[in-house]
């Protein structure tokens, strides 16, 4: 789906950024004074062994959650500052969200699923339809338009799930483990996908704790330990 | 989140888990069928006694006599300064013309004594033997024509009284006009002059009466003005026999009350001008019939009739004003209206109840639904949903559930009326001493605030579980399994 936004990816700027969770009487900082920089096209693999904070870190860029402190500014707009009505704004135009779980709604057809984000967006009915379909058939997926989630294997309901993240042509993709309920087949494909909305000039920020694909695929690691930035360490973030 | 869009997904949603929300959607459709069913029945009541109250005549009208003769409690004689004012026709006029009153006549009430007439002219046949008309088959019998004579009290009615209970079911015809020479019987009194009573109808009768008329002679006037040692201006009157036919139209079974504008128990009415132009004595005058009387021209009585029962408060005030007596039944109109007032608060408050259940109801059903799809929710908001469309996604379910639970209601309430008034009539008829009425009646504006209460009430009931949803959080919702 090549649009005016797919060849202008965002760019990230995360400055002493924080997110410390209260557990009863104790703080856990998940993401802890992190400092970091992705630039408009950049794929970016984001590193770390698990509870090392990159999904908290993830949230923080996908607008889902907000900063104790710090600032993170995606194509130039911090999103500490924005209402929550401007972060749901943000998040149907400018990000697309890949899960590992795939978050599919489980009662609506794989054609509804892709749609959803463009009723939000308030699209037009009539164009809804051509866009879902197209970006469904970009993903290898124009075949199951009326099954449900629980009728496809998890390689398709992760391809509907990009074609989802995708229909409304962000600027900035996020992928949050998006082969790690896959095998490595399927993993492989996903990623090809990945890849080529990446070359469309699409920013793509995806983590990962397998470094191999974040090595075949991504241009840049940043390693997360206990919340922190950590130097490049293959030993550290190999699984 | 535009409209369509919220309404497709909403009723999506509702279908997904179909019987709980069909279950929650019959709970408001029983609270608005008893909503419905108990304001129709207050609503129903209300309309039959009302309509019974008004066609009683009792509650509606104003009793207006000259402050002249009336007398205070205890006998005692109120104290006025000055001579009371006339209640003469100008003075009718007036009150006619003030806001409210549908009309003003007056109260003629008569002794008089019936007999069937010799001849009934309407019969062709007997018209050619008029003469023989006693002997004739076609006429009632003779000897009972002899005999049929009876005094009673005649009654002047206005047209308007056709609308009284006591003509509902009256055989024949009411008055052909307001000055026609026709007269409807009392079935009890008929009896005198019938076995049959309805077979007078068409028949012509003699009415024997006092007529007292104004002496014209002003020889006469001053002799017996001298006569009694009055002043020159006094009017004298002739107290005469007099007799007149009139056409029986009709026969009523009932007697109507003594209310007042059933003008007491006669045993035949008149049209009311044609009482007024017969100069009857009447019963109010008997005792002045050779009294000094300078209010001559005056009416014994005026019933002044308004148009809605609430205006007789300010139109008997206005009346006492211009120095008449007046009476009313007013406090009874009152109290009565209080209790319906009170009633229909008691069984809108029982009818709600239900409704409240079921608006618990709803949010049960939505705090569910927002337990079940928290992570729906959270994946809405992560694709670009915002907290508002999130919360007016649950509105509208919770709309969804109110009008159709509203209309199912509506419906549902409608028909236990439709079976009540059914057996209702069944069961009057049976008694046969009612004529059958229904005592449930559901107006448009019930049908339409009904729904429109359902859908109220289910919005509240949305309130806290739709704050509630737009409030999750998208990250701890898509953590949710």
């Amino acid at each position: 789906m090549p649009t005016e936004n797919s060849n202008h990816g965002a760019d990230v700027k995360a400055q002493s950024l924080s997110r410390i969770y209260r557990m009863g009487d104790s703080l856990i900082p998940a993401v802890d004074n992190v400092s970091f920089s992705i630039e408009s096209g950049e794929f970016v693999a984001l590193l770390g062994t698990s509870g090392s904070g990159k999904s908290s870190l993830l949230n923080l860029i996908a607008g889902l959650d907000t900063p104790t402190s710090g600032s993170v500014a995606v194509a130039g707009r911090d999103l500490a500052r924005m209402s929550r009505e401007e972060l749901a704004r943000y998040r149907r135009s400018t990000v697309g969200m890949v899960f590992q779980a795939f978050n599919l709604v489980p009662a609506m057809t794989v054609l509804e699923n892709v749609e959803l984000p463009m009723r939000f967006a308030e699209v037009p009915r009539q164009h809804r339809m051509d866009r879902a379909r197209g970006s469904l058939a970009r993903v290898g997926l124009g075949h199951r338009l009326n099954h449900r989630p629980s009728e496809l294997s998890g390689g398709e309901q992760q391809r509907a799930s990009l074609a989802r993240a995708l229909v409304n042509s962000p600027s900035l993709l996020l992928a949050d483990e998006p082969t790690g309920n896959l095998d490595s087949r399927t993993g492989a494909e996903i990623m090809g996908l990945i890849h080529s909305v990446h070359q469309e000039g699409t920013t793509v920020l995806m983590v990962t704790h397998e470094r191999p694909l974040a090595e075949r695929y991504a241009s840049r690691f940043i390693f997360l330990r206990d919340g922190k930035l950590a130097p490049s360490d293959p030993a550290e973030v190999s699984a | 989140m535009k409209a369509g869009d919220l309404v497709e997904l909403a009723g999506r949603n509702l279908r997904e888990s179909v019987l709980r929300n069909s279950l929650t959607t019959v709970g408001i459709s029983v609270g608005v069928a008893s909503l419905v069913a108990m304001l129709s029945l207050g609503i129903g009541l209300q309309h039959l006694a009302a309509s019974r109250l008004a066609k009683s005549g009792l509650f509606d009208s104003i009793y207006v006599t000259s402050g002249r003769r009336m007398e205070g409690p205890r006998g005692r004689r109120e104290n006025r300064k000055g001579p009371p004012p006339p209640l003469d026709e100008p003075v009718r006029k007036k009150m006619a013309d003030f806001t409210g009153v549908a009309e003003v006549y007056p109260d003629v009430r008569f002794p008089a004594e019936l007999r069937l007439s010799s001849a009934a002219p309407q019969s062709s046949a007997s018209a050619e033997n008029a003469s023989t008309a006693s002997t004739s088959p076609d006429t009632l019998s003779a000897g009972q024509s002899a005999n049929g004579r009876e005094y009673q009290l005649i009654s002047g009615l206005p047209m308007s009284a056709r609308q009284l209970e006591t003509f509902d079911n009256m055989k024949g015809k009411y008055f052909s006009a307001s000055d026609a020479p026709e007269v409807i019987l009392q079935t009890d009194e008929a009896k005198n002059l019938s076995d049959k009573p309805e077979d007078l109808i068409g028949k012509e009768i003699v009415l024997r009466y006092a007529s007292r008329h104004l002496l014209k002679d002003p020889g006469a006037t001053s002799s017996a003005a001298s006569e009694f040692g009055a002043a020159s201006e006094l009017s004298v009157y002739a107290v005469t026999p007099n007799e007149s036919k009139l056409k029986v139209v009709g026969v009523v079974e009932t007697k109507a009350d003594a209310g007042i504008r059933g003008a007491g128990s006669a045993g035949a009415y008149v049209p009311v001008d044609l009482a007024l132009k017969l100069e009857p004595m009447q019963m109010t005058q008997v005792r002045l019939a050779g009294d000094r009387d300078p209010l001559a021209n005056s009416y014994g009585a005026l019933i002044v009739r308004v148009n809605r029962s609430s205006q007789v408060e300010a139109v008997e005030d206005k009346i006492k004003q211009l120095g008449y007596n007046t009476f009313s039944l007013l406090d009874a109109t009152r109290s009565l209206r209080k209790f319906f007032a009170i009633l229909d608060l008691f069984l809108g408050i029982f009818g709600s109840l239900a409704l409240a259940v079921a608006s618990l109801g709803i949010i049960n059903t939505l705090v569910m639904s927002i337990l079940e799809r928290r992570r729906e929710i959270g994946i809405m908001k992560a694709i670009g949903a915002s907290d508002g469309d999130v919360q007016k996604l649950f509105f509208a379910e919770a709309g969804a559930m109110g009008v159709l639970g509203g209309s199912l209601g509506v419906l549902l309430g409608w028909a236990i009326g439709r079976v009540i008034n059914l057996g209702t009539r069944v069961y009057m008829e049976r008694q046969q001493q009612f004529t059958p009425d229904d005592v449930w009646l559901v107006p448009l504006w019930l049908v339409l605030g009904a729904v429109g209460f359902s859908i109220v009430v289910s919005l509240l009931a949305g309130l806290y579980p739709a704050a509630r949803a737009a409030r999750l959080d998208p990250v701890q919702a898509l953590r949710y399994d």
